[in-house]
């Protein structure tokens, strides 16, 4: 499997290439920043009518990343849905696509800034959810160990010879992870900003996703 | 003339700078004399701001002396908002605008009173309107506005074309278009100027020649120094200030200069205060320099038609005789800037108009015309019918644009609450909510230069100061990185931060700059000059070539072969480690440059780990990590065709292409230079968009447009058919041991596309492992 293995707080977590993480030992697939139904949003606020099967290609990418790990708990890191009307815009097949991965399986939503509140539909949400000495939250705090966030995603842009290539990353020191959004049409933030910078230690790795997931230390990406 | 015409519709051709364009004013203005009034008689329409502000003052002139009252006031992008509203109440008699500003007008409810009185409406430069978008946007706001003013009379002003028909056709629905040619004039007197230094192997500048410039200026009132691009402008401009130790006045001009810049610009030249001006293609078109009496073109023209044009500039000799100098900017182009010599004294142009049917213009037009009010779709139908370009739009095409403004046009019915517009029961379709429009028009324009940043002083307070110093592309200000120099408005400046979409700099008196990268139109060799040259390759017709030109073709011609018309060059050699491959096309830089992508798109196949291309108007130069034996392999006809559409779909080309089309037809919000998005808007990575339409809805509108769009503008794969044909497959493979005299130039060649494919997985990895090995890590 496309996947990059390292520890938090003790415990084995995958960065996979997709954009998710899956913790093995607890079976626990965490992806963040859905932003399900962006595209409706946009359009309702005027800015033009996005072609609208972003929603439909990020609950297809997830369905992937859940056929090849089988988890137990499926955590959305909080900007699942891009704000309450949104999460009402679903159609039936995305719907019907979201309650099939659903089943047989635990699913936890974690609220973000998009999607404060509870759901009315689609099962449980919740501020953060802690298992074991992990936390996962939407946005990072900073001062609390073992943290996984979501919130910022950071992407890197990497200068070749010849071409410079952007893609989304994690970026996880000893104490937090920072996880790259898995919407489709989810842009991102540079890991050189100073809201990332302000997160986490010199010493972080930064986990490229993509075909093949690549590891660089942050320290070298300045 | 004019007056006396039956007409509805006339078009008048006569070189550049014989003042047709006042001539053009003379019947209205005899008809405001006689019959004064306070509403609006006449609309004159030019490609540039600036030739509509020129205008305005040439018009003033003899109206005061006369004492006329008549109104004459310009409306453009850089016209003030308080003006604008107050010509929607009062209009003046003559109102002097633009494409873009004539199709915003017409979206405003108050149009139908404003344009009901029209008499008379004047095209100006319409060769240069018609040769792009802006030119169906024009039309397709005249037909709008027509059905005011019925009895209105179109005159069509243009400099010499190949087919005036054409253009006449554009004019009026009636086909009762009257075409009067004028004469057309003195030969005008171009050479190439000899420098002591020949022109450099690559490069675009034209730096080397800087001394003769100054030679030339100084024995001249007032030159003109013309080039391809912004970029270029300004490093030529800084170059020669440097190299100016006589202190002689000159100015730079371009669009990318702050608004105020360019009107100081302006107001110098027409004092006479000036004696040269490093300008573009903001110069090109008909404004009245007063005194200019040489036109020095650096860089080879590309269009014999574009520098018979610039040569017109300089039409204030003493002779009556437009004088004119060409710099080749490098080697390669020596035998272009002759060949475009030769066709000027044979008076021979090339002919580029476009007559596909842009359906994302038709998009945009709709939308605006919904913000003036609800229409009936049959009625603009008949209307955008009533054109002969147009003509041939069929009603099914025309519901597809219309799908696509109200639905977006997609297969999911997914925004049926939120659609744009809205049919109403008794069958016209309105806005959804009518607070849009003004979003609606400020996308509006079918421009498509990239997105544009303002620049400024960074105080010592940290807070950006004073007015702007010009502008640059947003995809270059993203490639800056704090401490980069570049050039703007010929000063060198230090790139500070990048905040709230201005750029913010600060002095940097001495650094040598970074280079802006290229910027503007990039503008193909026509076939006419391509032909050309081939055929004096073939012919060693070389007497009149300078020494250096001759040897050069000699050593090609004896370490390898010249390039012919009947087959194709093909040369294969090694350097550092990779693998080359020069194909001489001759097909210009965009279709070079779509060889290149088909080019490496089948050796990604072959596993033959293609690394990217570069392109110029004549040869595209491959490379890659792995020799190809048998180039006829790759690029024999049935192969090169071999899956175009699905390469067609997956290129950088058609990507950026549909940013345009998307743009223009109001999927994608334009980003405004100096207005902050809020959270609520986003900028939206096209690419994204361009891929999830492909996946989920191959047959939408607007993939369809980008594909049409892109086989005729950029990818330019008719260009790739002809070559194919006329060479007949036939191709003449050079296997040599190091690289050829014409191919060396294309290795310092600036526009090199990376190709993301298995090779760039291979170094990306290479990269990171040396960066780590480097740092002493270990992971």
């Amino acid at each position: 499997m496309n996947s990059y293995d390292f520890y938090l707080m003790g415990e084995k977590l995958s960065a996979l290439g997709s954009g998710g993480l899956f913790w093995g030992d607890e079976k626990i697939l965490c992806v963040s920043d859905l932003h399900l139904g962006k595209a409706h949003r946009l359009n309702r606020d005027g800015a033009g009518a996005l072609p609208p099967y972003e929603n439909i290609d990020t609950l297809k990418r997830l369905q992937a990343d859940i056929r090849a790990t089988n988890p137990s708990c499926v955590i959305c890191l909080g900007d699942s849905f891009d704000d309450p009307l949104a999460e009402r815009s679903l159609d039936s097949v995305e719907i019907d696509l979201l309650k099939t991965l659903q089943k047989d399986r635990d699913w936890i939503w974690i609220s973000g800034n998009h999607d404060p509140y509870p759901s009315y539909s689609y099962r449980k949400y919740f501020n953060s959810f802690s298992k074991s000495s992990i936390t996962f939250r939407h946005i990072a705090l900073g001062s609390e160990n073992g943290e996984i966030s979501g919130h910022y995603h950071p992407k890197i842009s990497i200068n070749l010879s010849k071409a410079t290539v952007s893609r989304a990353c994690f970026i996880a020191d000893q104490n937090r992870v920072i996880m790259p959004a898995y919407g489709t049409y989810t842009g991102g933030m540079s890991v050189l900003s100073d809201e990332i910078k302000a997160l986490v230690e010199p010493d972080a790795a930064v986990m490229l996703t993509g075909s093949k997931i690549r590891v660089i230390p942050y320290s070298l990406c300045f | 003339m004019f007056a006396n015409s039956e007409c509805s519709a006339q078009l008048l051709i006569a070189p550049t700078g014989s003042g047709k364009t006042l001539a053009g004013f003379l019947p209205t203005i005899a008809d405001l004399y006689l019959n004064p009034s306070p509403t609006l008689h006449t609309l004159y329409i030019s490609p540039l701001k600036a030739l509509a502000s020129d205008i305005k003052r040439n018009l003033e002139a003899p109206i005061s002396e006369l004492k006329l009252s008549i109104t004459v006031e310009d409306r453009t992008g850089d016209t003030k908002q308080s003006l604008k509203k107050k010509q929607r109440v009062i209009p003046p008699n003559i109102l002097l605008t633009t494409p873009e500003s004539l199709a915003l007008l017409m979206s405003y409810p108050e149009a139908p009173r404003i344009f009901s009185t029209l008499k008379r409406i004047v095209v100006d430069e319409i060769h240069a309107i018609t040769e792009s978008k802006r030119g169906d946007q024009l039309f397709l706001a005249l037909s709008n506005i027509r059905k005011y003013c019925q009895n209105v009379k179109i005159i069509g002003l243009s400099a010499t074309v190949n087919d005036p028909s054409l253009i006449a056709g554009w004019l009026t629905p009636e086909c009762d278009c009257n075409i009067i040619f004028s004469d057309s004039g003195l030969d005008p007197d171009v050479s190439i100027l000899e420098t002591s230094e020949p022109p450099p192997w690559a490069g675009s500048g034209g730096l080397y020649s800087i001394p003769e410039v100054i030679n030339e200026i100084e024995k001249h009132k007032t030159t003109l120094i013309f080039h391809n691009t912004r970029a270029q402008a300004e490093i030529f401009f800084h170059n020669l200030w440097l190299a100016n130790s006589e202190n002689l006045p000159i100015a730079i001009h371009h669009g990318s200069l702050d608004k105020n810049q360019r009107k100081q610009v302006e107001a110098s030249m027409v004092r006479g205060d000036l004696q040269a001006v490093v300008c573009t293609g903001s110069l090109d078109l008909g404004i009245d320099w007063g005194s200019v009496d040489l036109v020095i073109q650096i860089g080879a023209p590309r269009q014999v038609k574009r520098l018979v044009q610039r040569i017109g500039r300089a039409n204030h000799s003493h002779s009556g005789v437009s004088k004119a100098l060409i710099v080749p900017a490098n080697r390669l182009e020596v035998l272009e800037c002759f060949m475009a010599l030769e066709a000027i004294y044979e008076n021979k142009l090339d002919s580029e108009l476009q007559t596909s049917i842009p359906l994302d213009v038709i998009c945009q037009h709709l939308l605006l015309v919904a913000c003036a009010g609800p229409f009936k779709p049959v009625d603009i139908f008949n209307e955008i019918r009533s054109i002969t370009k147009y003509k041939n739009l069929t009603r099914v095409e025309f519901d597809k644009c219309l799908d696509f403004c109200i639905t977006g046009g997609y297969a999911l019915k997914k925004y049926e609450q939120w659609h744009r517009l809205v049919e109403t029961s008794d069958g016209y379709v309105k806005l959804r909510d009518p607070r849009i429009a003004n979003r609606l028009r400020m996308n509006a324009g079918t421009i498509q230069d990239s997105d544009t940043l303002k620049v400024k002083y960074k105080s010592k307070q940290g807070k950006s100061k004073g007015s702007s110093i010009g502008e640059v592309e947003e995809a270059f200000a993203i490639s800056l990185t704090p401490g980069d120099t570049f050039l703007i408005g010929g000063k060198i400046v230090k790139f500070e931060s990048l905040r709230e979409m201005i750029v913010e700099v600060s002095r940097q008196p001495a650094k040598k700059p970074k280079i802006a990268v290229f910027s503007g139109t990039k503008f193909a060799t026509s076939t006419l000059l391509c032909d050309r040259i081939l055929k004096t390759l073939e012919e060693k017709s070389w007497e009149n070539l300078p020494d250096y030109l001759c040897r050069w073709l000699k050593q090609q011609a004896s370490y390898s072969k010249l390039p012919q018309s009947n087959s194709l060059l093909i040369e294969t050699f090694p350097r550092n480690n990779l693998h080359y491959i020069c194909v001489y096309g001759f097909a210009g830089r965009n279709a070079q440059q779509t060889l290149g992508l088909l080019l490496t798109k089948r050796m990604e196949e072959m596993g033959l780990n293609p690394l990217g291309f570069v392109a110029n108007d004549y040869t595209t130069l491959v490379w890659g990590l792995t020799k190809v034996v048998d180039p006829t392999k790759l690029v024999g006809g049935e192969n090169i065709l071999r899956g175009l559409d699905l390469w067609l779909s997956n290129n950088a080309v058609m990507k950026r292409t549909f940013r345009s089309v998307a743009t223009i037809a109001g999927l994608i919000e334009r980003n405004l230079p100096g207005v902050k998005k809020s959270g609520r808007q986003a900028t939206f990575s096209s690419d994204i968009l361009y891929d999830t339409l492909l996946r989920y809805d191959p047959n939408h509108l607007l993939l369809q447009a980008t594909k049409k769009e892109a086989m005729q503008g950029l990818v330019d794969f008719a260009r790739i058919e002809n070559m194919l044909e006329k060479t007949k497959n036939h191709i003449t493979h050079v296997d040599l041991k190091r690289v050829s005299p014409f191919s060396a130039p294309l290795l310092l060649e600036a526009g090199r596309i990376p190709i993301h494919g298995s090779a760039i997985e291979l170094m990306l990895d290479t990269e990171i492992n040396s960066l780590i090995a480097d740092a002493g890590l270990e992971y």
